[in-house]
C-alpha cells in the first residue's frame, strides 16, 4: 500500500517537474514550484525523513515561494522565449537520464538493510546516541554533536549569503524610481485572509518555538524553527504591510539575530576549549557529560535557530523593501 | 525480476528523471530566473536521491523511543545532510534572485541573449 502511495506520489513530481518547465508565466512555474516542494516534502515523509519533510515544507514551500515572488516583482512575469525547445540540450539531457537509469540497476533496491551505506557510520551513531546524549533524536544528535563542525560551516554559508545579499540589494537602483506606496501594500482591504492570517500567525510562531525546543525529542531543530518562525513574520507583512512588520521587528533586530546567533554557535566551542575539551566538546560543559552534551546542544540549536531566522527575514526585506527602477 | 523488484528502483529513476528536467532548465533557458527555478529542481533531485537511500525496509523515523525494544531505524546520516543543505540551499537562491534583480535594473531584461547583445 505505502509503495503504491510512493510511486503515486512521485509521479506526481515528474508531472509536476514538467508543468514547471514548459510554462511560460514565470508567477505560475514559481506557484507549481511550491506544489513541487510540498509534494517533495511528503516523498521525504514517506522515506522516513521526518526532520527533512518538516524543512522541506517549511523552506521550501513557504521560503523559496516568497523570495521568488519578491525577485518577479523586481523584474519580469513572463517569459519572452519560453516555446523554443533547444534540441541539443534535449538529447544531452536524455541520453544522461537514459544513462542514470541503466547505472541504478547496480545500486542496492529502496529499502535493502544489506545495502553498504547502512553498514558504516549509522548503526554506530544509532547506538550511541542514547549513551552520550541520552535523547531519542538521532537526527539531532548527529546535527547538533556528532557532525557539529559541519553545522557550524553551514550556518556561516547562511550568514554569508545574507551578508552577501544585503550587499547587492543594499546599494539604491539609480535613475528613475516608483516608491512603493505603503497604504497599498499588503492585504489591509481583503477581509478573509486578513481573519484568517491573524489567526494563523500565533500558531505558526508557537509551532516555531515548540519545534525549537522540543528538537531533542521529536523531529525539528533550530533550521526548522528559524525558518518556521521567519514563515510567521513573513505572513505579517503580507498581511499588514511591509512597514509594520520591521516595526515589530526592527533591521537592527534583524542583524543582531544573525550575528548573535553565528557568535553563539562559535563562542560555545571556544567556551568548551576554556574548559579543557576539544572545540565543540560539549561533555566538558557539565560535571555530568550527559547534561553537558544536553547543555551545549540546546545553545547551538539557538544559536542556529537565531541565524536561520534572521538571515531570511533579512533576505525577504531586502527584496521586498527594494524601490522598482522604471 | 519481478515487478516489485522493478519498483524498488523507482524512487531512482524519478531522481534521474527530475534532474535531467532541472539540467535542461538551466542549459536550455534562456530567461535567467527560469533558470534559477531549474537549478532548484536539479537541487531537490539530489536531495531525493540521498533520502531514498537512508530507507530501511520496516524501519521508522530514527527517533528512539524507550522501552520498545527490536525497531529498525532508517539512517540518520544522510537526513542531516540534507536538512542542512535545503536551507543552504535557499540562502544561495537568494544570493542568485538578488544577482538577476541587480541585472535587469542594469540592463532592463533578465533574458540572456537579450543582455548578450547589450555587451
Amino acid at each position: 500500500m505505502i509503495l503504491v502511495f510512493s510511486v503515486f506520489l512521485l509521479s506526481l513530481l515528474v508531472i509536476t517537474a514538467l508543468a514547471v518547465v514548459r510554462t511560460e508565466n514565470l508567477f505560475v512555474a514559481v506557484m507549481l514550484l511550491s506544489i513541487f516542494s510540498l509534494l517533495m516534502a511528503a516523498n521525504f515523509f514517506v522515506l522516513d525523513a521526518a526532520d527533512v519533510a518538516l524543512t522541506e515544507a517549511a523552506v521550501g514551500a513557504g521560503i523559496t515561494t516568497v523570495i521568488f515572488l519578491g525577485a518577479l516583482a523586481l523584474t519580469a512575469d513572463q517569459e519572452r522565449y519560453g516555446r523554443q525547445a533547444s534540441r541539443v540540450g534535449l538529447l544531452v539531457v536524455s541520453v544522461l537520464a537514459v544513462l542514470i537509469i541503466y547505472s541504478t540497476f547496480d545500486k542496492p533496491r529502496l529499502g535493502d538493510p544489506d545495502a553498504p551505506v547502512h553498514q558504516h557510520l549509522a548503526p554506530w551513531y544509532l547506538e550511541n546516541t542514547p549513551v552520550y546524549m541520552d535523547f531519542p533524536n538521532v537526527v539531532t544528535a548527529v546535527l547538533a554533536s556528532f557532525r557539529g563542525y559541519d553545522t557550524l560551516g553551514e550556518v556561516f554559508v547562511v550568514f554569508a549569503a545574507c551578508i552577501g545579499v544585503l550587499f547587492i540589494l543594499g546599494v539604491a537602483p539609480g535613475g528613475k524610481v516608483l516608491e512603493r506606496d505603503d497604504q497599498d501594500s499588503g492585504l489591509k482591504h481583503h477581509l478573509i485572509p486578513q481573519v484568517v492570517g491573524q489567526l494563523l500567525i500565533p500558531f505558526i510562531v508557537l509551532f516555531g518555538l515548540y519545534v525549537q525546543f522540543h528538537g531533542e525529542y521529536g523531529p525539528g531543530g533550530g533550521f526548522q524553527a528559524g525558518a518556521l518562525i521567519a514563515t510567521g513574520v513573513i505572513l505579517y507583512a503580507l498581511l499588514q504591510g511591509e512597514t509594520a512588520a520591521l516595526k515589530a521587528i526592527p533591521r537592527p533586530v534583524l542583524m543582531g539575530l544573525v550575528i548573535g546567533g553565528a557568535l553563539l554557535y562559535g563562542s560555545v566551542g571556544v567556551a568548551c576549549m576554556l574548559m579543557g575539551g576539544s572545540f565543540l566538546e560539549y561533555s566538558v560543559l557539565h560535571s555530568n557529560p550527559i547534561k553537558g552534551q544536553q547543555y551545549g546542544i540546546i545553545l547551538i540549536e539557538a544559536g542556529v535557530g537565531m541565524a536561520v531566522c534572521g538571515a531570511l527575514l533579512s533576505i525577504f526585506h531586502a527584496f521586498a523593501a527594494r524601490p522598482i527602477r522604471l | 525480476m519481478n515487478l516489485l523488484e522493478l519498483l524498488g528502483y523507482f524512487n531512482y529513476w524519478v531522481f534521474a528523471i527530475v534532474l535531467c528536467i532541472g539540467l535542461y532548465t538551466v542549459i536550455a533557458k534562456v530567461n535567467l530566473i527560469k533558470k534559477l527555478i531549474g537549478l532548484s529542481i536539479f537541487q531537490s533531485a539530489v536531495f531525493l536521491m540521498y533520502i531514498t537511500m537512508d530507507k530501511v525496509e520496516g524501519g521508522t523515523a530514527p527517533i528512539i523511543q524507550k522501552g520498545v525494544e527490536d525497531q529498525i531505524f532508517s539512517n540518520p546520516l544522510p537526513q542531516v545532510l540534507i536538512l542542512t543543505a535545503i536551507v543552504v540551499g535557499v540562502s544561495t537562491l537568494a544570493l542568485g534572485l538578488a544577482i538577476t534583480v541587480r541585472i535587469k535594473e542594469s540592463y532592463g531584461t533578465i533574458e540572456e541573449d537579450e543582455i548578450l547583445d547589450a555587451d
